[in-house]
């Protein structure tokens, strides 16, 4: 290409880390596809990321992969060793971004000749730093609000005495708004600018004039070196100002500017990335009256981000894969639009309406609140296409997979926003609320409330139509009511029928949904894209496909225990059907994905993952079979379902998946194989409940049957607590029994994935927690190879696992999960699909274990393959604890991390310590001293642990319980009776780590709850298991006088 | 009310009826903005057409007072997926049914918008009509109807051009000569903005009675139709070279590659939208500009040069003639609706007039 910079030839890409709330797998998407468009232009690529779980580390992503903690020094270590010729700072999220400009700052890219490719470091400080970017605003005119860069509250108060409340407060350079707020008075400005200056990387926070109830509009700006810009999408929230953008309900386009009022926007954004220097994308967020007609700049991000995800699946314009090559040098005009090959220098046409809806964690997190605002609390997001913003609105609540109150407090969630604020908006709009009442209250755009009430009014239609026996249900109904996005289980229940009843009339009726491609230019032009949704038309775009096709069922939006694992594995399905020869056929929403991307599949289509929507396109496409063992528990559930239709079900069968995941089925298939559990048995009610356990004897694990990542999953110490956890668990899950288990009290956990393809299987190798047994998998660190198993528990373990594939008739994927207790081995569980450690496990050996997978469900044999060894890797997580203030941090068998990270190295110590770095606990940078609080259980360990410390440099506090016999330790007293206590010690980062050992009470003591909030709130490392603290200071013991050793990933197992 | 929609091919849609009650043929033409429906509505180019929105979310912010390019609505008949009823803005008036039926013209909605811009992508611009009646619709009659209709014939230019002369921005200071052949507003707008007093003068002027004017620049608007049926205006504009700089506009670029000697061709379904990227060559930078023409300059002029090309398809988009003070580009730097990317090109009309 002309224009390129010749002598780039080598480009340090650099990843987003684990999932956390606000960064989340949309940057694997857009490092992948940056990678890729690097490659094409013939550079070679390292790719740094700690997050195992991405398709950027794969090999044949990157040239060179490290899977290392995301840490200055590491960086500097890996371009020192490397010597790229440029760094791409922009696809790696707010973490990738910081994390350059630290290396810029540092002299670090000027001592190695490392080009800041893209958008360059001047203009990222323009753009991030509040100060200037205001001052650069008012230079070239675009209005911006009121506000001050602040260290304090009282430079906060002095601003607010000034223009007065609400005030919105911001910490500068973080991440999803952490520790910002809105303040309607001064106790709340106290309060919240304190947290948003020990959040910001810089120790500084803007306080700003709200805007609250304005509208929020979005837009997307690609621009290169040489000027030319283009606006890939706008987009429309459907939550006004005050609500995060990420936490909004967003629609593209905008719906509701006139031309005049769209144009006055894009002409700002334009002018600000002249202004800034963009090279790149750039997200430019406004606010705007409706009334007034008067506009604000908000904020703008210099990189690719959340929104660029979307607009990207919005649109169809691979936004990543443009920036990557602008950075280059290339020129915007030089670059082809991939979808229908004419140039990438316009402006995607939209021909359908695409709505954004945020999918939030509070299921898992009883204790927080459940309002939404400045801050992100949403762990991922659906997005939906339609032709109408009912019909988009319908799919995008469909493919959300929550379960909608039938009860709640309406006006507790319409006034003051919460997650369930859209459906307590329609549940009012049935009670008769008109949309005036609502705007009034939510200041949403009475166009969107006035859709909301012809959907309503269908609902209605619907209604009277059952009345009779359903006489009324005519084809006329039938079809508006799909045309709004109505699934046929909506209607059915409107009108007294089933969904299969409803699915039945409406296909003898002749209405069934056609296929529309998203093409980025509203069909002016011939598309190449293979990217389709459903609505109801008349013409049909996606005409069969010749050959073998094969429908892989995604995991949709990412939520606490099902997260970029499973789309990892979805994206490595359609990547080894297409290596086979066949088509692959994705059905996912999620638009944050690898496998939504529009080149990962042969086709892709952006539906809900529901029966009626997979169905349909199943019914469209006639593939061969449908792969449903790797999105997790969202397309396992279709399985029988599907199965019952006559679809054919890819590997192991519905039977042999029936079998696995029901609790009876599968305790009795164990005890019939020989194959020790834990004493469990199956409740009804609270009477059987009390039964069960008290033959079983406490402590006891209960749970309901067919869940997610231990939802309503906990340990219970006695019948009080068991017949609370009854009376709540009722509710999760309607006509499903509890079970109980016996509660194995420290024992070793661990964890096999393996695969078969009927005749042939391999065994990844026995993955061990670290914690004793009781933590939720996906929050355990978790190392492989196992450690301490002896060779006899190992041969058992293998041993279960051969019998239950073949006993269940395993093809495909399945993950085992083992507890060790004094020689014996009992099996907790079998999942018969993709597990969260898949792709760790993978890196962690070496071998593609979802490609084989999906291989041998679709009848290749799995070759011999020998795992890469003499290495160490170890799982560590990450939680959102930060964002979610309020629950208690304590782990237990409910899942509550949102990501995770790998460390990988000679020593057991390397890969656990830098597992440990990866997960942003690094004991360097902190204080050195130690507070300590341990159970009751724990006390025994007191004294090995504080010979540890001391060993280590540390000074060591603790409760008088636990450190009062030891030498030299400083015991605080309890929070509530003196001072200084711990909280003051937290506070004042006196400490540089807390080891607190939870009692096994559920009701857990307020002391403990506020210490591990502080350390959460002021980032101090809270250690919660006495293993888990063991390994940490062991690790850093032994490498105490050892470098970091830090290297790709081809260098491991040769 | 019911609507139908009748392709000269036979294809047959059926709809509901909005605006007025009344059967029209017009060509059937598509256009991809998102918004600005307004503006496209009052644009007397779109004389003697149906317009069809692919934008499936239509009249969301209704229609204002503002948004105006010609005092009345030049399309046939207006074809969208969803209507909005009821609309949301500031400064609207009206929603969009009572617009146009007050305007007496027939609209359709939800019929498949997408399938008929894939058709007209791939079978041409055709003749379409549609009846939006309360009762029932006779489709066989209708495309009887459409046999008879040749819009290739007919002349728009003079149905949309005034009939008197007006003058816009008096008192301005420099005075632009401006040839109606159906001009937006936003032309005559961006003029006045930079201080020209704009005589607006019918398309059937004489270069001795634009010469009276003495003007310091002469604009030569768009319009509607064929500009190869325009051949007395040809003429004019080349006796008119020489005597002042001439900016022309979308049928006014097409009229100066006749009058120079180049010459035109219909394209097959036309650039309408607000998003056809535009290389610039005398910036060197792409502009993503605003566009509504069926018809494109095929061969250049001797003496002129292409100064802007569309990235979509190469079509020329721009030539220039330095020598004679002419340049003149296919799209509208007016905008409205659409982006401002290119509203410089007046401001170096405005230059070119200082000398």
């Amino acid at each position: 290409m002309e224009g390129r910079a010749a002598a780039i030839k080598k480009v340090l890409v650099i990843g987003s880390g684990p999932i956390v709330i606000g960064q989340s797998a949309e940057f694997d998407y857009s490092g992948t596809q940056a990678c890729r468009a690097l490659r094409e232009e013939g550079v070679s690529v390292v790719l740094v990321n700690s997050n195992p779980a991405t398709i950027q580390t794969d090999k044949e992503v990157a040239d060179k992969v490290y899977i290392e903690p995301l840490t200055f020094e590491v960086l500097e270590k890996i371009i020192e060793k490397e010597r790229p010729d440029g760094i791409l700072a922009t696809v790696g999220g707010q973490t990738g971004l910081n994390l350059a400009m630290e290396l810029h700052n540092g002299g670090v890219l000027k001592k190695y000749g490392v080009a800041f490719l893209g958008t360059d470091a001047e203009s990222i400080e323009l753009a991030e730093s509040r100060e200037k970017f205001n001052r650069l605003m008012e230079k070239i005119g675009v209005p911006i609000l009121p506000g001050k860069t602040v260290k304090d509250f009282e430079g906060a108060k002095k601003f607010a005495d000034e223009i007065g409340y609400p005030l919105i407060i911001r910490p500068s350079f973080t991440l999803g708004g952490t520790g910002g707020g809105t303040a309607y008075n001064e106790g709340e400005l106290r309060q919240i600018v304190g947290s948003a200056v020990r959040f910001s990387a810089t120790g500084e926070a803007l306080v700003e004039k709200s805007v609250i109830g304005w509208g929020e509009f979005e837009y997307e700006v690609i621009r290169d070196a040489d000027g030319n810009a283009a606006i890939i999408c706008n987009m429309e929230n459907f939550d006004p100002m005050g609500v995060h953008t990420g936490e909004s309900i967003v629609v593209a386009p905008s719906q509701t500017l006139s031309d005049c009022d769209h144009q006055m926007l894009r002409d700002a954004a334009l002018k600000i990335v002249h202004a800034v220097g963009i090279k790149g994308s750039c997200n430019v967020q406004f606010s705007f009256n409706e009334d007034t007609g008067e506009f604000s700049v908000i904020e703008i991000n210099p990189r690719l981000s959340r929104s660029s995800a979307l607009a990207s699946k919005a649109t169809g314009y691979p936004i990543a894969r443009v920036a990557a090559k602008i950075a280059l040098g290339e020129k915007l005009h030089e670059i082809k639009n991939a979808i229908t090959g004419t140039s990438a220098a316009f402006e995607p046409a939209l021909d359908y309406i695409v709505t954004k809806i945020p999918r939030w964690p509070f299921d898992k997190f009883p204790g927080t609140s459940r309002r939404i605002g400045t801050q992100m609390k949403s762990t991922g997001e659906v997005m939906s296409i339609g032709r109408t913003f009912p019909e988009s609105l319908n799919k995008a609540i469909r493919s959300l997979e929550v379960k909608i109150p039938k009860e709640m407090k309406m006006e507790e969630h319409i006034q003051t926003p919460t997650d369930l604020r859209l459906f307590a908006i329609l549940m009012a709009m049935r009670n008769g609320a008109t949309a005036e009442e609502i705007h009034s209250k939510t200041k949403i755009n009475r166009w969107f409330l006035n859709r909301i009430a012809e959907m309503i009014a269908i609902e209605n239609g619907i209604k009277e139509s059952g009345a009779e026996g359903g006489a009324g249900l005519s084809r006329e109904i039938i079809l508006e009511a799909k045309r709004a996005g109505f699934s046929d289980a909506q209607i059915g229940k409107l009108c007294g029928k089933g969904e299969m009843e409803i699915r039945k009339i409406r296909k003898e009726l002749g209405i069934i949904p056609v296929y529309k491609v998203v093409d980025s230019c509203a069909g002016e032009f011939e598309a190449l894209t293979p990217y389709y949704y459903s609505t109801y038309e008349k013409e049909n775009e996606a005409a069969e496909m010749d050959g073998k096709k094969i429908v892989i069922l995604g995991s949709g939006p990412i939520r606490i225990g099902q997260g970029i694992e499973f789309d990892y594995c979805c994206s490595h399905a359609a990547f080894a059907i297409r290596e086979m020869g066949y088509k692959s056929i994705m059905i996912n929403n999620n638009p944050e994905t690898v496998s939504t991307d529009f080149d990962s599949s042969d086709r892709l289509y952006f539906e809900p993952l529901v029966f009626e929507d997979v169905m349909n396109i199943i019914e469209n496409e006639k593939p061969y079979g449908v792969i449903v063992q790797l999105g997790g528990q969202t397309s396992l559930n279709l399985a029988e379902q599907l199965h019952k239709a006559g679809v054919k079900i890819l590997g192991t069968s519905v039977e042999g998946i029936d079998v696995a995941e029901d609790r009876e089925k599968f305790s009795a298939l164990a005890r019939k194989i020989g194959i020790p559990q834990p004493e469990n048995g199956i409740a009804m009610g609270r009477d059987e409940a009390v039964a069960v356990a008290s033959r079983i004897g406490y402590p006891v694990v209960v749970r309901p049957s067919y869940v997610i990542a231990g939802r309503g999953m906990e340990i219970v110490m006695d019948e009080n607590e068991l017949l609370d956890y009854i009376d709540e668990a009722v509710l999760l899950s309607e006509n499903k029994p509890v079970l109980i288990d016996r509660y194995l009290d420290n024992a070793i956990e661990c964890e096999v994935d393996a695969i078969s393809d009927g005749e042939n299987h391999f065994i990844s190798g026995i993955m061990e927690h670290i914690e004793p047994a009781g933590i939720h998998s996906g929050d355990a660190n978790i190392v492989i190879p196992n450690m301490r198993l002896s060779e006899k528990e190992e041969e058992k373990i293998i041993e279960y696992t051969e019998k239950l594939i073949k006993e269940l008739g395993i093809i495909g994927l399945i993950n085992i999960q083992f507890v060790v207790k004094k020689g014996t081995v009992y099996i907790l569980e079998a999942n018969p699909r993709a597990s969260r450690t898949v792709p760790f496990v993978s890196k962690a050996i070496g071998i593609p274990l979802a490609k084989l997978a999906v291989k041998a469900m679709v009848g290749e044999k799995i070759p011999k393959i020998t795992p890469k060894g003499g290495h160490y890797a170890v799982k560590s997580v990450v939680f959102p604890f930060l964002k979610l203030l309020g629950s208690d941090i304590r782990l237990g068998p409910e899942m509550k991390s949102t990501g995770e990270t790998m460390g990988i190295g000679k020593s057991f110590e390397m890969a656990y310590y830098k597992a440990m770095l990866a997960s942003g606990i690094d004991l360097d940078k902190g204080s050195k001293a130690a507070f300590l609080s341990l159970r009751d259980e724990d006390h025994d360990y007191v004294d090995e642990l504080a010979a540890m410390l001391r060993k280590l440099g540390f000074k060591i506090y603790g409760t008088i319980g636990t450190v009062g016999a030891v030498e030299n330790a400083v015991a605080i007293p309890k929070i509530s009776n003196g001072y200084p206590n711990v909280l003051d010690l937290i506070e004042g980062r006196r400490v540089g780590i807390v080891i607190n050992t939870p009692g096994k009470r559920i009701k857990a003591q307020e002391d403990g709850i506020l210490m591990r909030n502080a350390s959460i709130q002021n980032k101090i490392p809270c250690i919660m298991n006495v293993n888990t603290a063991f390994a940490l200071l062991k690790a850093i013991d032994t490498l105490q006088k050892k470098e970091l050793d830090i290297r790709p990933m081809d260098e491991y197992g040769e | 009310m019911k609507a139908v929609l009748v392709l000269k091919d036979g294809t047959v849609l059926h709809g509901a009826g909005f605006g007025a009650k009344k059967e029209i043929e017009g060509e059937l033409v598509f256009n991809t903005s998102m918004c600005g429906y307004q503006e496209a509505l009052t644009d007397p180019s779109y004389r003697g057409q149906i317009l069809l929105m692919t934008y499936p979310l239509i009249g969301n912010y209704g229609v204002n007072k503002q948004d105006y390019e010609s005092k009345e609505v030049h399309t046939r008949g207006f074809v969208v997926r969803e209507l909005s009823r009821d609309f949301q803005h500031r400064i609207g008036q009206e929603n969009l049914d009572e617009f146009l039926e007050r305007n007496g013209v027939p609209g359709i909605s939800g019929v498949d918008t997408r399938f008929l811009a894939r058709h007209v992508r791939s079978k041409g611009v055709m003749p379409a009509i549609i009846s939006a009646q309360s009762g029932e619709i006779d489709t066989s009659a209708l495309l009887k109807k459409l046999e008879n209709f040749d819009y290739s014939k007919m002349d728009f230019v003079s149905e949309v051009s005034p009939r008197e002369k007006s003058i816009e921005g008096a008192g301005g200071e420099k005075k632009v000569a401006l040839l109606d052949f159906g001009v937006k507003g936003g032309i005559v707008r961006e003029l006045v903005k930079r201080g020209c007093e704009v005589h607006i003068l019918p398309s059937n002027t004489s270069a001795k009675e634009v010469r009276e004017i003495g003007p310091d620049g002469i604009m030569l608007s768009n319009g509607p139709g064929d500009p190869a049926m325009l051949g007395s205006i040809h003429k004019v504009v080349r006796e008119l070279a020489g005597s002042a700089p001439i900016f022309g506009v979308c049928l006014g670029h097409q009229i100066i590659a006749h009058a120079f000697g180049g010459d035109t061709y219909k394209l097959k379904f036309g650039h309408r939208g607000s998003n056809h990227p535009v290389m610039d060559f005398v910036r060197k930078k792409v502009a993503i500009t605003t566009q509504n023409h069926g018809f494109a300059v095929g061969k250049i002029p001797d003496g002129f040069e292409l100064t802007h090309q569309n990235l979509n398809d190469k079509s020329i988009e721009g030539i220039r003639n330095k020598e004679l003070g002419i340049f003149s580009v296919q799209y509208h730097p007016e905008a409205s609706p659409g982006p401002h990317d290119s509203a410089h090109l007046f401001d170096e009309f405005a230059k070119l007039m200082e000398g």
